[in-house]
């Protein structure tokens, strides 16, 4: 089972990326994008997964509104702002690096 | 999402939390259909309150909400006890609102700088020397105008010297004399509009060229303030022209909005050029003050010692002249030094006469101030006692130390808030309604009080002061709570007793300061009131009148004669004016042609009759004769008699002033003659017809007629009068009428002010030190009503249990009175000035106050006593 360490640091990152790619999701569909595209290695907990979401819409990374679903259901749905845009580019640089250093010790060996 | 709308979530703090909720119940919803044990999906979110918490606190700001929290904490505990909570917020308003008042009259008259340039460079000349008659030391700023002159060539680049008079209430008409009317002018330097950086309103200012010459150019500035009252703000006024005396002025332009003149407490309305003045070239009169605008990096005791070096020069020059002076007199004179006070707020007499009595009225509500301040701290204290219980659950339940204080402060600030806005309505009101009590018949004082943000900073910073200063103890002591000790039932009581006691004390200290204070203020303006005056004032008006030009003392006579045929006159008499409006005019005299006395002889000249009119009193001797002239004969009162005629035998021997003989025909009873604070001054009346040398009629300018009237209400007949002087000669008019009673009552008006004041504050303190009794002593029976059962079930007498409970808090009664007798004492020395004939170490003045508060304290304990001696042991001791 995943450890919800397999996360540290980068679940901002995979949030602003899954919204970029698919904009207008709730919670519950961003854990499971991040579930089926991590081709079930990675998972969010909830417990994280929520105040992460209102700590990026405090700093204006995304915006909220409530829809009403197919099923009746009222629904929070999140999606990217500019700022979100500009920070998913920053994020995706620094991971880009942080991986390439990582990879670069692991083959130092 | 945005600063402000996390400000906003604040105060939807429940729909925030619906919010939150709203989003997670789909979640766990939408797991379960996907086939998630429901009770993991739970669980997968924690305890849901603390996710809520944790979502919630980033969507809000923490510290706000806790505060806003404690705010609508703090203000139902306010509201669940209205009474207590009324009374402390009133308490509070009244003091709070009596010291932003003093705050707005001392920042008004003694604080806030004139809307000049540069104010801090402003600084009044004085001259430091003691006073001839009573060797006290006295400062005086008033100047000749020669003089002036010399000191500003000797000054020149250093300083900009500004000759400023005094302002006067003057007559003048802009149309027929037949409508004269009165306005404030006052001579100013020409230069001065252009050192104080001002710029015109219309037309133009004054300049340097307007005051060169004597006489030359009669050039009027009007204020802003004269031209909005007097003329609506018309611009045609300037061109428009006045009759001052025999002088035609023509109005120039009008000056700045803000600037009224220098003389804080009076609005000029008419400037004019020094050199218009007719003592401008006098050397021996004063009439002006002198102030200087110090340029910068100038050294202040070179400067002043080069002022002093020139006036000194001057002075000595002049008294070479002087004849009629005695050697000490005149060494006395020059002994004078001159010094530089700072004049950034002006300089006016009601500064000189109001500062110390405004500062000790400000020292007085602030002591209210504290007083209410204790009470309330008491209160707070009492009220954190109910409350342990509820402080330790709070404890047990995670709340810091600081959370607590915080919970404490914020109901402190809500009774400060409260307080404060009632007293800033209060402040609003009686500032100008104690500013409208300094008034003096004939002289309005004019002081400008805005409400801005130095008064608005003040109040914010009192308001805060207050908050801490009762606020602070009882929270600290909240924050102090150890839950295990509480939970039980009672941490050390006494922890709390001994700073109520000691704040019982503190209270009862300056509650004596302020009615002792009071006392002192209340005995002066009594003793002040009552003193015999040796005349009656009843009936009589007095009414100052000019003549267009000198007119001989005959034409003077013919008026007094017309006015005796008015029906409802009674008397009329004439003299250069009434005793006690200030006009004095005193010298040297020699007796038996002996050399000059050391000690100066006041004169005023009278007609025959003024005597009997004033019910003087005569001791020996006749009154004047309608021939009788000065120099020639004179009265004297019983004072110059002691001074001058140690034999007691003064009838039919002489006295000299200058060339001037006079044989002394009569002695009448002493009578105040300038003011009544001074002891009674050597008096001399001469005759109101006055001759020169070669035995000529001296012509009079300007006289007061005494009218006694029959009817009891003399003023009814000023208008009547006022018109019957012009229609007896037309050249004579009136410009000033006033009872002689309004003359002696505006001698007492700052007695009669700052003892009314005083008496208000001490009623206040009183009342207030009396609730803080009554609420310690309540609470302390209600502490001890679990002792007080069982020593009343084992048998203890009322009159013992009543006793126990008051002990305490009388031995601190009486500390805190013993401090104030001390601190009374001490402190009377500041106000020695404001003091008539009254001694801080009067018994009557010490014993009153401490009579007063033991009273107070002994009717507070009432009804705490009454609750403890009727406590039932029984039900007490089964309620435990």
């Amino acid at each position: 089972m995943p450890k919800p360490d397999s996360l540290q640091g980068s679940l901002d990152l995979l949030v602003l990326k899954i919204l970029s790619r698919r904009p207008r999701l709730h919670g519950y569909a961003i854990m499971s994008a991040i579930k089926d595209w991590s081709g079930d290695v990675l998972r969010a907990e909830e417990g994280s997964l929520y105040p992460a979401l209102h700590r990026m819409e405090v700093a204006g990374w995304i915006r909220a509104e409530w829809i009403t679903k197919d099923t009746g259901r009222r629904a929070r749905i999140y999606q990217l702002t500019a700022a979100g845009k500009k920070q998913l580019a920053t994020e995706e640089s620094r991971w880009e690096a942080v991986t390439a250093a990582v990879n670069r010790v692991l083959r130092a060996v | 999402m945005s600063f402000w709308s996390r400000i906003v979530n604040i105060v939807r703090g429940d729909r925030l939390n619906r919010e939150i909720d709203e989003e997670i119940q789909p979640h766990i919803e939408e797991a379960i259909e996907h086939g998630r044990d429901p009770a993991e999906a739970h669980r997968s979110f924690g305890p849901l309150l603390s996710r809520r918490e944790e979502s919630r606190d980033i969507r809000l700001i923490a510290w706000l909400d806790s505060l806003r929290a404690d705010a609508v904490l703090g203000y139902r505990q306010l509201t669940k006890r209205k009474v207590t909570s009324a009374a402390a917020i009133l308490s509070l308003a009244l003091a709070i609102g009596a010291c932003t008042s003093a705050f707005r009259l001392i920042d008004a008259l003694l604080l806030r700088p004139l809307p000049v340039a540069n104010p801090g460079q402003l600084y009044a000349l004085l001259r430091e020397g003691s006073n001839l008659v009573d060797d006290k030391p006295f400062k005086g700023d008033m100047w000749p105008y020669p003089s002036f002159r010399l000191m500003r060539a000797a000054v020149k680049g250093q300083a900009e010297l500004l000759a400023i008079s005094y302002a006067a209430r003057m007559d003048l008409s802009y149309k027929s004399d037949a409508e004269i009317e009165k306005a404030t002018v006052q001579y100013v330097s020409g230069w001065m509009f252009d050192s104080f950086g001002l710029r015109p309103s219309a037309g133009r200012l004054l300049t340097e060229n307007d005051d060169l010459k004597p006489g030359a150019r009669p050039y009027a500035v009007l204020s802003h303030d004269y031209w909005k009252r007097r003329f609506a703000q018309d611009r045609r006024a300037i061109g428009r022209t006045f009759r001052m005396g025999d002088t035609l002025f023509e109005i120039v332009g009008i000056g700045p909005a803000p600037f009224t003149g220098t003389e804080t407490g009076t609005v000029t309305d008419i400037f004019i050029p020094t050199m218009m003045h007719p003592g401008v070239t006098r050397d021996d009169w004063t009439w002006m003050r002198t102030l200087a605008r110090v340029y910068p990096g100038v050294a202040m005791e070179p400067l002043r010692a080069r002022l002093d070096a020139s006036s000194h020069a001057f002075e000595e020059e002049r008294a070479k002249g002087f004849k009629d002076e005695t050697r000490e007199s005149i060494e006395r004179f020059l002994a004078q030094k001159v010094v530089l006070e700072p004049a950034a707020a002006g300089a006016s007499g009601l500064q000189q006469n109001y500062r110390v009595s405004l500062i000790a009225i400000g020292i007085l509500v602030a002591l209210v101030l504290l007083i209410a301040c204790a009470n309330v701290a008491n209160l707070l204290t009492a009220q954190a006692a109910s409350r342990a219980r509820e402080m330790a659950l709070r404890v047990s339940i995670g709340a810091g130390r600081w959370r607590l204080v915080q919970l404490v402060l914020v109901e402190s600030a809500w009774l400060a808030l409260l307080a404060a806005t009632l007293g800033a309505a209060f402040a609003w009101w009686s500032a100008p309604f104690v500013v409208s009590r300094i008034n003096p018949p004939d002289n309005p004082v004019r002081l400008t009080l805005p409400a801005d943000w130095r008064v608005l900073a003040f109040g914010l910073a009192l308001t805060l002061g207050v908050t801490l200063l009762f606020g602070l103890a009882p929270a600290l002591r909240a924050s102090a709570t150890r839950p295990a000790s509480a939970l039980k039932g009672g941490s050390d009581p006494h922890a709390r007793g001994r700073l109520m006691h000691a704040l019982i004390a503190v209270q009862v200290a300056f509650c004596f300061l302020v009615l002792f204070v009071a006392g002192l203020f209340a005995a002066t303006f009594d003793r002040l009131s009552h003193r015999p005056m040796g005349f009656s004032t009843e009936r009589l008006l007095t009414l100052d009148t000019v003549a267009d030009r000198a007119e001989a003392p005959v034409f003077w006579d013919q008026v007094a004669d017309h006015l005796r045929t008015v029906p409802g006159v009674e008397t009329v008499a004439l003299s250069g004016w009434p005793l006690l409006s200030g006009g004095s005019w005193n010298g040297f005299v020699s007796v038996n042609g002996a050399p000059l006395g050391s000690v100066l002889a006041y004169f005023l000249s009278i007609s025959p009759g003024w005597i009997d009119a004033m019910k003087i009193r005569f001791v020996d001797g006749r009154d004047f004769r309608a021939n009788d002239t000065s120099p020639g004969v004179a009265i004297v009162n019983e004072t110059f008699v002691k001074q001058f005629f140690p034999d007691g035998r003064p009838i039919g021997q002489s006295i000299a002033k200058g060339d001037g003989v006079y044989q002394v025909v009569g002695v009448v009873r002493d009578v105040p003659y300038k003011d009544i604070h001074e002891p009674i001054l050597p008096a001399v009346y001469v005759p109101f017809h006055s001759v020169d040398a070669k035995g000529a009629s001296r012509p009079i300018r300007g006289s007061a007629f005494l009218v006694r009237t029959s009817s009891a209400n003399p003023l009814a007949l000023a208008s009547t009068l006022r018109r019957e002087v012009p229609r007896a000669r037309p050249e004579f008019r009136v410009s000033n009428v006033r009872t002689q009673a309004d003359l002696v009552l505006a001698q007492t008006v700052r007695e009669r002010l700052l003892a009314m004041l005083a008496l208000f504050f001490a009623g206040v303190a009183l009342l207030l030190a009396g609730i803080g009794l009554y609420g310690v002593l309540d609470y302390s029976v209600l502490q001890r009503r679990r002792e007080i059962g069982i020593r009343m079930a084992i048998g203890a007498q009322a009159g013992h249990i009543a006793r126990r409970v008051t002990a305490d808090v009388f031995r601190m009664v009486l500390t805190g009175a013993v401090a104030g007798v001390a601190l009374g004492i001490a402190s009377a020395r500041y106000i020695e000035t404001l003091l008539y004939q009254v001694k801080a170490t009067e018994l009557g003045l010490l014993a009153l106050p401490a009579l007063g508060i033991l009273l107070t304290a002994s009717l507070a304990a009432v009804p705490a006593v009454i609750r403890a001696v009727r406590i039932d042991p029984a039900t007490i001791l089964r309620s435990e």
